[in-house]
């Protein structure tokens, strides 16, 4: 098992090698000068000098690299440079807001998808099945925004029953937050829904046509206790990985829900960025969303031990 | 595989005259695929938004860019379908013109996409000493979520419908690479590679001219769902104001355009919404139709 989680571990560090190459590159292959594009073009040369000087621009391209890796290794991303502040910290007090929304969004995407899938694979074939598959297909193919968009329109302006966009005052409690962040989720939510839907589906499926659940069946258990207790319990490693990608993927997805609902998270942060082309926060932000992406993928891998006992690395 | 000797054309097989029986691979599997209605629907919708997305110009009801500030954000009526913009533009023809905008970028997508991904899959499924490093180059693009990706290279690149199609190329060339590397593993230990390399073959024709005919399916539906996402990904980024320039009407920047109006206006975002949901899910349900018409046919060659 340690043995199992070195290696891994060693895996997932090359991989974050290669990210933090591609997130060098992204803005060194940026067409002319960088400190120039993001300086604008009212800046002066001595303005464009003192910032290549303060990037490390004028040095040869490896040098740089491995700079920026000591610099990460340190934990430190730079300065963004129209916030006046680390981008470590912007991205601190903007992570609350898009961790909460993205937990939210899970749990939604979870309580339709898990359920669902069980009983569409239960009931295969059937009406409520079919029905299950065809809405979650129609959900895939929702752009996320456009569900916000919509519910914003027919819950929140037409009926008030949901707060239009923001996050409250800033003395506001976590159940007001939270509040702020239910039409979000659900837009965010339900075209996630149907991927853990049907990785529950075809995973139960496949774990009910083994011989152990037919001889569980011929017993005369209740068919409940079959799918729920002798089914679903093998089902689960599959449904797990599905849910720690969804997690991921709910990550990024907040970039554009949160520029749907105007909330200032994470989200805003990097489109704010990018328009501004605020390379450091733009840089930094990569890197620490992909090790969450990478850190939640190692994590489902290792809980599969917990999972299932059968599993011994 | 009829295989006429190496270095002579084309030279037509007798066995062409068989009667020209629907036997071919084409017909069979479009026989498959057609066999669930849904997929004739999913297909035959398709068709109609290419349709209209390639006679856009010339079938329009109105001028897509025609102003008419007198009659601006107007509901559906019998003249505007699908009602009027905050310029008075109608809708409708936009919404049309908007095909021929997103369905462009995501052909263009699925041609950058498969072609990179094909040749590194290629690469690292027959050169054995590329494999490791291209599949951990895979590895490390597929560590961004695809949507943060596009919008990093976005950030470096500016804004433009071809840097919106370079850069989601560049996101979806992973997966394609990873399909074709799989399938190509399985492939050249077939026997008939075996043969093709004891006649001399060249590695350049056993790759492109034996192995590469084999892998055609599961690229053809990798293909068919990379064009849906690559139409959902274009919309997000444009919807952002990172993707495609707001002046041009794709259906993403439709939408991004109507966020100051749709709260009175709810038709400005219901049509092109509709538009790119009955695309993608078109689609989606063809790629799975082509995935379940393939797959007997791979374990029978299995």
């Amino acid at each position: 098992m340690l043995v199992y989680i070195v290696r891994r571990f060693a895996g997932m560090m090359v991989v974050m090698l290669l990210v933090a190459m591609v997130v060098f590159l992204i803005a060194r292959v940026v067409p002319g000068d960088p400190a120039a594009v993001m300086l604008g073009s009212s800046a002066t040369p001595e303005d464009i000098a003192a910032l290549r000087g303060r990037l490390g621009l004028d040095e040869p391209l490896l040098t740089q690299f491995l700079l920026y890796l000591g610099q990460i290794v340190r934990f430190d991303l730079g300065d963004s440079i129209f916030l006046n502040r680390p981008v470590v910290q912007a991205l601190a007090e903007r992570s609350e807001l898009t961790g909460l929304l993205t937990m939210m969004s899970v749990g939604i995407a979870m309580l339709i998808g898990v359920p669902v899938g069980i009983l569409s694979a239960a009931k295969r074939g059937g009406l409520v099945d079919q029905t299950a598959v065809g809405l979650a297909m129609l959900a895939a193919s929702i752009p996320s925004f456009w569900i916000g968009l919509t519910l914003i329109k027919y819950l929140a302006v037409d009926h008030a029953w949901f707060p239009v966009a923001g996050y409250g005052p800033p003395d506001a409690d976590l159940l007001e937050r939270m509040r702020h962040l239910v039409l979000p989720a659900i837009a965010l939510g339900i075209p996630n829904s149907a991927l853990i839907l049907r990785f529950t589906r075809t995973s139960m499926l496949d774990v009910m046509s083994h011989d152990y659940v037919r001889t569980a069946r011929a017993k005369g258990l209740p068919p409940l206790v079959v799918v729920l207790k002798h089914a679903l319990r093998n089902a689960m490693i599959p449904i797990l990985t599905v849910i720690g990608l969804t997690t991921a993927v709910m990550i990024a997805g907040a970039i554009v829900t949160e520029t749907v609902f105007g909330l200032p998270g994470v989200g805003n942060l990097i489109v704010s960025a990018v328009l501004r082309r605020d390379y450091p926060v733009i840089q930094g932000a990569l890197l620490v969303v992909s090790a969450i992406y990478v850190l939640i993928n190692l994590t489902v891998d290792l809980l599969y031990a917990v999972v299932d006992p059968r599993v011994r690395y | 595989m009829a295989s006429v000797p190496a270095g002579h054309g084309n030279v037509p097989l007798p066995s062409s005259t068989k009667a020209g029986s629907s036997r071919s691979p084409a017909t069979l599997l479009l026989r498959q695929l057609f066999r669930r209605r849904l997929v004739v629907l999913s297909f035959l919708i398709m068709l109609a938004i290419l349709a209209v997305a390639l006679l856009a110009p010339w079938i329009t009801p109105f001028n897509p860019m025609k102003m008419d500030i007198l009659g601006r954000l107007k509901p559906p009526t019998a003249a505007h379908w699908f009602g009027t913009d905050e310029y008075g533009r109608d809708v409708l023809s936009r919404v049309m013109l908007g095909a021929r905008l997103s369905l462009l970028v995501g052909l263009l997508v699925v041609v950058v996409a498969t072609l990179l991904g094909t040749l590194l899959g290629l690469a690292a499924g027959y050169v054995r000493p590329l494999d490791g490093l291209l599949m951990r180059l895979t590895d490390a693009l597929m560590a961004f979520p695809d949507i943060l990706l596009a919008i990093a290279f976005m950030a470096a690149l500016g804004p433009s419908l071809y840097n919106v199609v370079l850069a989601l190329g560049i996101v979806y060339t992973p997966r394609v690479a990873r399909v074709v590397r799989a399938a190509c593993l399985v492939v050249r230990e077939m026997p008939f590679i075996e043969a093709a390399t004891a006649l001399g073959a060249s590695t350049p024709r056993i790759v492109f001219l034996h192995i590469l005919p084999n892998l055609m399916s599961p690229i053809l539906v990798q293909a068919t769902f990379i064009f849906a996402y690559a139409i959902l990904t274009e919309a997000a980024l444009s919807f952002l104001g990172v993707g495609v320039p707001p002046t041009t009407p794709t259906w993403g920047n439709m939408i991004a355009s109507a966020q100051q109006y749709f709260q009175q206006a709810d038709w400005l975002i219901l049509f092109p919404g509709c538009a790119i949901v009955l695309t993608v899910l078109s689609l989606q349900i063809v790629g799975d139709g082509l995935r379940d018409a393939l797959d007997p046919r791979l374990q029978k060659a299995k």
